[in-house]
């Protein structure tokens, strides 16, 4: 098992490098000069400019301005927002919080409603639920989830049409939340005197979890069937049955837990899907999450901070991804107890 | 042995092989109902795309200044001119998606033309010379992985420029490492088989055993791959549009049209609505295409 | 009355070709404490038949008897859930592949302990307790040390020891063992069968052996009930059958016993079990059979004495058949 995570940690780090490397050319290929780039439309003096040259270590040869960027990454130092002056590390930290939450609701979500449809078609096989849930998964996972995200804003805050939720944001406008964690419903549930302020959080979430969860609902359901599918065919589940066993502990136990070994990691896989989802649900949705904060940066051409945005998502995922490989190592004995 | 035997036996010896494997090919795929559905809209919307010019009762740019934002033809004020209301400019729904059927099939293909050469080629030499040229390959292949797929797509946009051609680009970016993934595991697993060995003893070249001989036997999962990565590409194209780096206006792509309707999805549902209809029935359609492929070509799902 | 008791029960699958019958009216009776043996090659439906009596069968499965009764109990009218306390407690079975037999999730001593808390309850210390018992009882060395192994740790002979003190934690009085031996290496298959054999004695309890190998028969077994194609063609005593087979199917399996070959070359049956879509109209047997005749390839037969053929064989030589007695050749002359 240690083994196994040292050989995943090990291809880690020369990834990680990869993609310092990638945010590192981003700024160096883009048409122009980096200064006259960052200055936008503006420009400046010649003399400001080699001012900035030097400041920003662009007169360096490439080498060295690739080694004194790693060593400020390692360093936690992104640089800074060339529009808010601010670091870019502290600007993504401050979004952050909000774009895991929306993840979090909306993987919640996916996995309530996925996990037990898939195990339910799955039993039910070539039944009318069975074929409806995999019509409907497929129309779940064909969706473009920013049309989705309209089409639910027409249906539920359209104020022609039933107005139960709002349009935008993570609060309303009446409440001012103090960011203490920054997941706003933990704030507003434990650290906020403000009434009301906790309905109004969970209000504004209810539309972004259900269009960023739509597509990972679809495949969780679609992989969870397939995998109880294969597993309700397997020898030892037969055995279960030969024991005597009630049908919920044939299926909820002994073949449920084998089945979770691939469904575990379908459900790590998708975090690299929200994250991407995010950019377009916290779009739509005025979100303020880090999703929104890219795609601003890049039409404000920011790109600093994209280039940091680039490195910590990247990063993100990757360390997901390797919680992931270390709950299937959990969860599967034959990679738990290998030596 | 039985009449029935013989009868098959009859029919098999009639038939070339080719023919034997397509009919047997059709006998899987039809059985899926959804895929044969989803084969026939597939093949409506291509012909779609086709007679655009033909079908289509307006020109997609042309603005019809005293018809902004009509409803629908079945709706009150509506026009059976218009039949499906037109946009904020007044231009006709109908004609621009009757047009912007083109731009994404043409984003499809070409995404699936692009990352299933370069990416099937990359993937067999990887799995075929091993050594340093595949590690550096896979780690390139992990790092583009990292990035989620519309943020790797958006960045590159951002570097390259926006518009269609630049955003068909980074998706193909985006999706090369599956393809390179898939075929190099394929030629790994491929290369210890006999028929190679044998292939390789009488004496064949290194690209006639890469392409000739491993690679056909690899193609299934690569078909099914593509199939739906043609829908994905479909998918981020117009989430790109929507973004503003994909398509430009006035460009009647699906996901453009849909960002210029932004605006209006309080007062003017049908320009929102049926991009976005048109975009998810077409990708429905490819991916129920897709599931019927691979329990066809998928020995493995067979009779299960 | 015998502990189990089967009457003319029938087996049908739903396929994509229709109903397909994979077993089809058999008979027999197991007392208690007595080893039968099934024999018959693959697809005879050997296992289908105990399958159904476990009630195993996937639901495209059809199971029709006159008399299925385990120790007085129908098992055809009673409720799955009476069925399930009767399932793993007084009624186990064995299956052929151990390796995949047991959940690779959990050790072996939860899976043996799980049956026994299903069943009879206890304390987890009870439980445990029982548990190392069991496999110290099948042969295990360091049976405590063993609890807390997975299924994927150990060998198949191993599994297969885990398997059988699983299967037999409850007492069984009945025991089904779906070809036990054959995914084990031939040296392990011996001891194996050694073991059900004495448990099967030590605890008194009844064993159905399913198997396709004649010797496993011979060593083990007191009454024989010999399946082909689904149907059963023959049921005799153990020695009754190796000294005088009746069906010609049995006769030609004994023939092909490596001890009992006389000629150089080792006699075999050709062609195969009838599937579905070739079965014949007359004897299911009747296209292989050196003996069958126009009337077998015509008419099926019944059973007389236990026997299901139109010529069942008298030492060696099938009675009333036209070609008389030196008759050997395929499809006789009338």
């Amino acid at each position: 098992m240690i083994r196994f995570i040292i050989s995943k940690l090990g291809l880690l780090i020369p990834t990680f490098i990869g993609v310092t490397l990638i945010a590192f050319a981003f700024i160096r290929v883009l048409p122009g000069d980096p200064i006259e780039l960052l200055a936008g439309e503006r420009g400046v003096s010649p003399e400001r400019h080699a001012e900035l040259m030097a400041l920003f270590g662009f007169d360096k040869p490439m080498w060295e301005q690739y080694i004194i960027f790693l060593g400020n990454i390692l360093q936690g130092d992104l640089g800074q927002s060339f529009i808010t002056k601010q670091p870019v590390l502290d600007e993504f930290l401050t979004r952050f919080p909000a774009t895991v939450e929306l993840a979090l609701c909306a993987i919640i979500f996916a996995t309530l409603i996925g996990l037990p449809a898939g195990i339910i078609a799955a039993v039910k096989r070539g039944s009318a639920f069975d074929h409806s849930l995999m019509g409907v998964s497929l129309a779940g996972y064909s969706m473009p989830i920013f049309w989705w995200g309209l089409l639910l804003i027409i249906l539920f805050s359209s104020p022609d049409m039933l107005g139960w939720t709002p349009v935008s944001g993570r609060m309303s406008a009446m409440f001012w939340v103090e960011p203490t964690t920054g997941f706003m419903l933990i704030d507003t549930l434990f650290f906020s005197e403000e009434e009301g302020a906790f309905g109004s959080a969970i209000h504004h979430l209810i539309l972004p979890t259900i269009v960023l969860g739509t597509i990972p609902m679809a495949v969780i359901a679609r992989q969870t069937r397939s995998a109880m599918l294969e597993v309700l065919g397997e020898d030892y589940v037969r055995t279960a049955r030969a024991k005597g066993l009630p049908v919920g502990r044939v299926i909820g136990l002994h073949a449920l837990r084998n089945a979770l070994i691939t469904v575990v990691t379908v459900i790590g896989l998708q975090v690299g899907v929200l994250l991407a989802g995010a950019i377009l649900t916290e779009s739509i949705f005025s979100w303020p999450g880090i999703g929104k904060w890219m795609v601003d940066a890049i039409f404000r051409r920011d790109y600093f901070a994209v280039q940091g945005g680039l490195i910590m998502v990247a990063g993100i995922v990757m360390i997901v991804n390797l919680v992931v490989d270390f709950l299937y190592g959990l969860i599967n004995p034959r990679i738990l107890h290998t030596r | 042995m039985s009449e029935l035997q013989a009868e098959v036996q009859n029919s098999t010896q009639q038939i070339s092989p080719l023919r034997q494997q397509l009919k047997e090919f059709w006998f899987y795929f039809s059985e899926n109902k959804g895929a044969v559905v989803g084969l026939f809209f597939f093949l409506f919307i291509v012909l779609v795309a086709i007679l655009a010019d033909v079908i289509s009762p307006h020109a997609p740019i042309e603005q019809y200044r005293e018809f902004i934002l009509i409803p629908p033809a079945w709706q009150e004020g509506g026009n059976w001119s218009f039949i499906l209301g037109t946009d904020a400019v007044g231009r006709d729904m109908l004609s621009r998606l009757i047009h912007g059927s083109r731009y994404s099939l043409y984003t499809g293909c070409i995404v699936i033309a692009v990352t299933l050469t370069i990416g099937v080629s990359l993937g067999l030499s990887a799995g075929f010379f091993r050594g340093w040229w595949e590690v550096i390959l896979m780690r390139i292949m992990d790092i583009i992985l990292a990035v989620p797929s519309l943020l790797m797509a958006l960045v590159l946009v951002a570097v390259l420029g926006p518009g269609l051609e630049n955003a068909m680009i980074a998706i193909s970016v985006t999706y090369l490492p599956h393809y390179v993934r898939l075929s190099r595991a394929s030629a790994v697993a491929e290369n210890a088989r006999d028929y190679v060995t044998a292939s390789r003893v009488a004496g064949a070249g290194k690209l006639r055993l890469m392409f000739i001989t491993i690679l056909p036997n690899c193609m299934a999962p690569l078909i099914v791959q593509a199939t739906l990565s043609f829908s994905s590409a479909i998918l981020d194209a117009a989430a790109l549009g929507f973004l503003g780096m994909g398509a430009q206006p006035p460009t009647p792509e699906w996901g453009t049209m849909l960002a210029e309707a932004r605006e209006f999805i309080t007062s003017a549902w049908w320009v929102v609505t049926f991009p976005g209809l048109a975009i998810l029935l077409t990708v429905l359609a490819i991916n129920l295409m897709g599931d019927g492929l691979r329990d066809a070509l998928d020995p493995k799902m067979k009779r299960s | 009355m015998s502990l189990l008791d089967i009457k003319n029960l029938s087996v049908e699958f739903q396929t994509a070709h229709g109903m397909f019958r994979a077993v089809d009216g058999v008979n027999f009776n197991v007392d208690k404490g007595q080893i039968l043996s099934i024999v018959g090659e693959s697809g005879s439906g050997k296992s289908v038949s105990m399958l159904a009596l476990m009630g195993l069968l996937p639901w495209t499965a059809k199971v029709t008897a006159d008399v299925m009764t385990f120790d007085g109990i129908d098992l055809l009218s009673i409720s799955k859930k009476e069925r399930r306390k009767i399932i793993g407690k007084d009624i186990s079975m064995i299956f052929q592949e151990p390796m995949t037999s047991l959940n690779p999730c959990f050790t072996v001593g939860y899976q043996i302990m799980e049956v026994m808390k299903e069943h009879l309850g206890g304390t987890k210390k009870e439980l445990e307790k029982r548990a190392v018992e069991l496999l110290g009882m099948v042969g295990i060395p360091a049976p405590e040390s063993r609890l807390k192994a997975y299924p994927h740790q150990m060998s198949g002979g191993m599994n297969q020891r885990v398997m059988i003190a699983m299967m037999i934690a409850c007492k069984p009085r009945l025991l089904i063992a779906d070809e036990p031996t054959t995914a084990l290496d031939v040296t392990i298959q011996a001891q194996i069968l050694e073991l059900l054999v004495e448990l099967q004695k030590k605890q008194d309890m009844a064993l159905v052996l399913i198997t396709h190998d004649m010797g496993v028969v011979a060593e083990t077994a007191e009454r024989v009930v010999v399946q082909y194609a689904g149907q059963q063609v023959e049921k005799q005593e153990v020695k009754g059958l190796f000294n005088h087979p009746g069906h010609p199917y049995t006769h030609a399996l004994l023939n092909a016993l490596p001890e009992r070959a006389t000629d150089k070359h080792l006699p075999s049956i050709p062609g195969v079990v009838p599937g579905q879509l070739d079965r014949p109209k007359g004897c299911l047997f009747s296209p292989r059979c050196e003996f069958a005749t126009d009337l077998c390839h015509a008419t099926p037969p019944t059973t007389t004495n236990g026997v299901l053929c139109h010529y069942p064989l008298q030492d060696g030589v099938p009675t009333g058949h036209p070609g008389g007695q030196q008759s050997k050749v395929a499809g006789g002359n009338g």
